[in-house]
């Protein structure tokens, strides 16, 4: 009797769904490998030290990114200049001093609202808010991107602030430490692992980021320095990556940029889950 | 008393870098409304949803944005046909079915899915995906709202995996070892209990699907062909989205056709308000199982 | 009465250490054994040996053989999702699936390919009647069935598990989360349930053993020291050890 084997029809369901599973998977993975290999085909043989050196140059006909890489840098350290600050000391706030229930809510909906708005419409208001004032700039799309990441860094930082535990809190109040010196002292140390966290999935944001930086920062190609560079017009690797395939064709730079955009992402990917492995052995010790 | 003081300007230092935040989202609502109401009050709301033509830049112009809005819903509705079920199933297999080193090294392919540029995806849709599309099904260009549905798919499935996965492993064990106790073999008990237990937790990750399909552009721009045609699976077409970034630039400041563009904002910023009630309505259900 | 369950030189291990030892007993049908023994002693382990639901932990071994209806469960021709309809468990705590009453006691018959709405119908009513439930659920068949008490809760895991007409019912401590009064009311269950099948309950209170079984095992150290009619045991018990558990001077 524990012999008989379950029904037809049980064994036509299970496999069923045995083989949309694994289709599924297959696909997806399969889909990463392709995309990878691809990019990784294409592009790598067109990444050569003039291409990263250099300034593009229509007398000498070169196509440089060397400009692109620069922007792309100063934008990420201008955001998280930014970001940084206010994303944790809301989240000090929401986490540390915050009493009434009302206002935690209201700055945790905003925070999810404004993760759900589309990258396009932060530049549009970007460039109304910032490029309209004090014109196309890295700044100004810093600035757009400061609001964009601004979630993102709130919420790791919440995370790791409540693994702080709250007898670190109790001993330092008991030793006659104010509010703030806690914070300074206990609180802030504690969650260095959820800074850190939100700063790589940030500089990932930034990196990615095309719709956002349009009409704020632009798409020059001049060399610049960190200042001149700020207050000017410039494209990231990104956008620059847009422009040479859909505007000029030039689909061996725009492989290129591609082949270190996903290198950079797997570099990213990988320092995220090292920190957080990092950090989880040794809150466990 | 020198303490005090500088314990109450440290509190309202932080309280004021809460509030940035809300005044983030403040100035985008006000922003977009102020300048997207004009445009829409010029050529009138019924004209501007409904109308059927866009030809801002045309003798007689024409201002009606039903194309955008239908392409934009029957491609997030595409993408959605394609990406759901192929992210649900991934993300039952990763969580329930694989073993450890397959989960992880699938997992980490999701991450990087989820890592990589919009216009990357752009990149490789218009030089494998648009040609295919021409080659295969015989039109005369392959960018077309097919393209655009198929790009979209592959964006929002790592987006779909990791929610509905983390919706799923949270489903208590008891569940599944009730289910297997009755005689259920592993593969109906993770659908039968383990799926319907994780609903809201994977309507959610529908729902943040919507909301990055409908909201994304660059890589949309590169594939769709960009012409405002009224939405049909082999035609070139603008989305809501696209339909911003592909004429900003050429459209001079303060004409009508630059507020215009606004108002196509605005629109989008309403789908996607729609979009994160949706979203929050699942998140509170989940909270409450 | 004949022996449903005969179980011969069970031993099991996780990973290196053994939590079953040569275990051998026999048990009759229509009647309630329970098991007993401190915490950790393999009294839970050996249950779920009896519906093979230690398959799932990895790492597991097992040698040895029990006997269900004449087949040895371990043979690799066994369909252990067969195994476990004919051999139900009820657990620790109340588990009921996050859907309606009705869902919960028509998901096993569901499972098996009942899909006829008449005979469902049938099958849950009798299900929940058989759990002394029926009379509180009712009218609220179609309502979530986290809204019922613990007690309650555990009487539709029981029904859930009856709907799919086992011969053999494991209980894994059924009571240890309840109050004493659903306690009592499961106590009550269980004796009606002992007309039609045959209970194996884990307990770690041996006034709930001492009241409802007709045959007490008592395990130790993943040992069966003692096995035999319920009253002897405890009022004879023939090993020492069984005699200073019994006693409370330990465990």
């Amino acid at each position: 009797m524990l012999k008989g084997k379950i029904s037809a029809r049980r064994r036509a369901y299970i496999l069923t769904m045995r083989v949309l599973m694994w289709a599924s998977a297959t696909l997806t993975a399969g889909l990463v490998l392709f995309l990878f290999v691809y990019i990784l085909a294409n592009g790598l043989p067109h990444v050569t030290w003039e291409l990263l050196s250099t300034k593009p140059s229509y007398l000498e006909d070169r196509i440089g990114i060397l400009p692109d890489i620069l922007n792309t840098v100063y934008i990420v350290l201008a955001t998280l200049v930014f970001v940084l600050p206010i994303g944790v000391g809301a989240a000090i706030y929401l986490t540390e001093y915050a009493k009434n229930k009302r206002v935690v809510g209201v700055i945790e909906y905003a925070a999810e609202t404004l993760s759900g708005i589309p990258s396009i419409i932060y530049g549009l208001v970007g460039m109304l808010l910032f490029s309209n004032n004090f014109g196309t700039s890295l700044l100004a799309g810093a600035l757009t991107l400061v609001i964009m990441n601004l979630p993102t860094v709130m919420r790791t930082a919440q995370e790791s602030l409540k693994t702080v535990p709250q007898s670190y809190r109790e001993g330092a109040f008991g030793l006659g430490a104010g509010k703030w010196r806690t914070v300074r002292t206990v609180v802030l140390p504690g969650c260095v692992d959820g800074i850190i966290t939100g700063c790589i999935l940030s500089v990932g944001r930034i990196i990615g980021e095309s719709a956002a930086l349009l009409f704020t920062a632009g798409f020059a190609h001049a060399l610049n320095g960190v200042f001149e560079g700020l207050t000017s017009s410039g494209a990231t690797l990104t956008v620059a990556l847009y422009v040479y395939a859909k505007e000029e064709g030039e689909f061996g730079v725009a492989f290129a940029i591609a082949a270190i955009l996903l290198i950079l992402t797997l570099l990213i990917n990988l320092s995220a889950t090292l920190t957080g492995r990092y950090f989880a052995k040794r809150r466990n010790i | 008393m020198k303490k005090r003081l500088l314990e109450n300007i440290v509190h309202g230092v932080f309280l004021i870098l809460g509030l940035i935040t809300v005044g983030c989202v403040l100035l985008i609502t006000v922003y977009l409304v102020v300048s997207g109401i004009p445009a829409i009050r010029e050529i009138g709301l019924t004209d501007f949803l409904f109308g059927r033509e866009w030809e801002p830049t045309g003798d007689d112009p024409k201002y009606g944005i039903l194309p955008f809005i239908l392409t934009s819903v029957y491609g997030t509705a595409g993408a959605m046909v394609i990406g759901v079920p192929v992210g649900f199933f991934t993300a039952v297999f990763l969580s329930k079915a694989a073993g450890g080193k397959l989960r992880t090294a699938v997992g980490s392919a999701v991450d990087l899915l989820a890592g990589i540029p919009s216009v990357i995806y752009g990149l490789v849709g218009m030089l494998v995906l648009v040609p295919a599309i021409r080659e295969i099904f015989d039109v005369p260009d392959g960018a077309s709202l097919l393209a655009a549905i198929i790009v979209l798919a592959v964006m929002i499935l790592p987006n779909i995996i990791k929610v509905s996965i983390t919706a799923l492993d949270a489903v208590p064990k008891e569940y599944e070892d009730a289910s297997l106790a009755l005689g259920a073999t592993p593969t109906e008990t993770f659908f039968r209990v383990s799926v319907p237990a994780a609903k809201s937790g994977i309507a959610a990750a529908v729902a943040l699907g919507v909301g990055r399909a409908i909201g994304e552009a660059m890589a949309v721009i590169m594939v769709a062909g960009n012409v405002a045609n009224m939405p049909s699976l082999f035609e070139s077409v603008r989305f809501l989205t696209t339909a911003v970034a592909s004429e900003m630039a050429y459209s001079s400041p303060g004409s009508l056709h630059r507020e215009a563009l606004f108002s196509i904002a605005l629109v989008l910023f309403l789908f996607i308000m729609l979009i994160n009630a949706a979203l929050n309505f699942f998140l509170k259900r989940r909270k409450g199982e | 009465m004949s022996d449903i369950i005969t179980v011969k030189n069970l031993c099991l291990w996780y990973k290196s250490v053994q939590a079953l030892k040569s275990v051998s007993m026999t048990i009759p049908e229509k009647s309630i054994t329970a098991l007993i023994g401190p915490s950790g002693c393999g009294k839970s382990t050996f249950l779920k040996t009896l519906n093979r639901m230690n398959d799932l932990v990895p790492g597991v071994k097992i040698t040895g053989e029990v006997t269900y209806d004449g087949t040895n469960i371990f043979d690799p021709g066994v369909d252990v999702n067969e195994l476990r309809r004919n051999v139900g468990m009820v657990f620790q705590k109340p588990n009921p699936f996050p859907m309606s009453v009705y869902d919960n006691v028509a998901y096993g018959p569901r499972t098996h390919g009942i899909t006829n709405r008449v005979r469902l119908d049938e099958t849950v009513e009798k299900a929940l009647r058989d759990a002394a439930i029926w009379d509180e659920v009712k009218d609220r068949l179609k309502k979530n069935a986290l809204g019922l008490s613990g007690g309650q809760q555990q009487r539709l895991c029981i029904a859930r598990a009856l709907a799919v007409k086992p011969q053999v019912l494991l209980m894994d401590e059924p009571t240890s989360a309840l109050d004493p009064i659903s306690t009592s009311r499961i106590e009550e269950l269980v004796l009606q349930l002992k007309e039609n099948y045959t209970i194996i309950t884990v307990t770690h209170n041996m006034q709930q053993a001492a009241r409802i079984s007709d045959m007490t095992a008592f395990f130790l150290l993943g040992e069966l020291v003692e096995f035999g009619d319920t009253e002897t045991l405890f009022s004879q018990p023939s090993d020492k050890r069984t005699e200073d558990y019994i006693t409370g001077r330990f465990g």
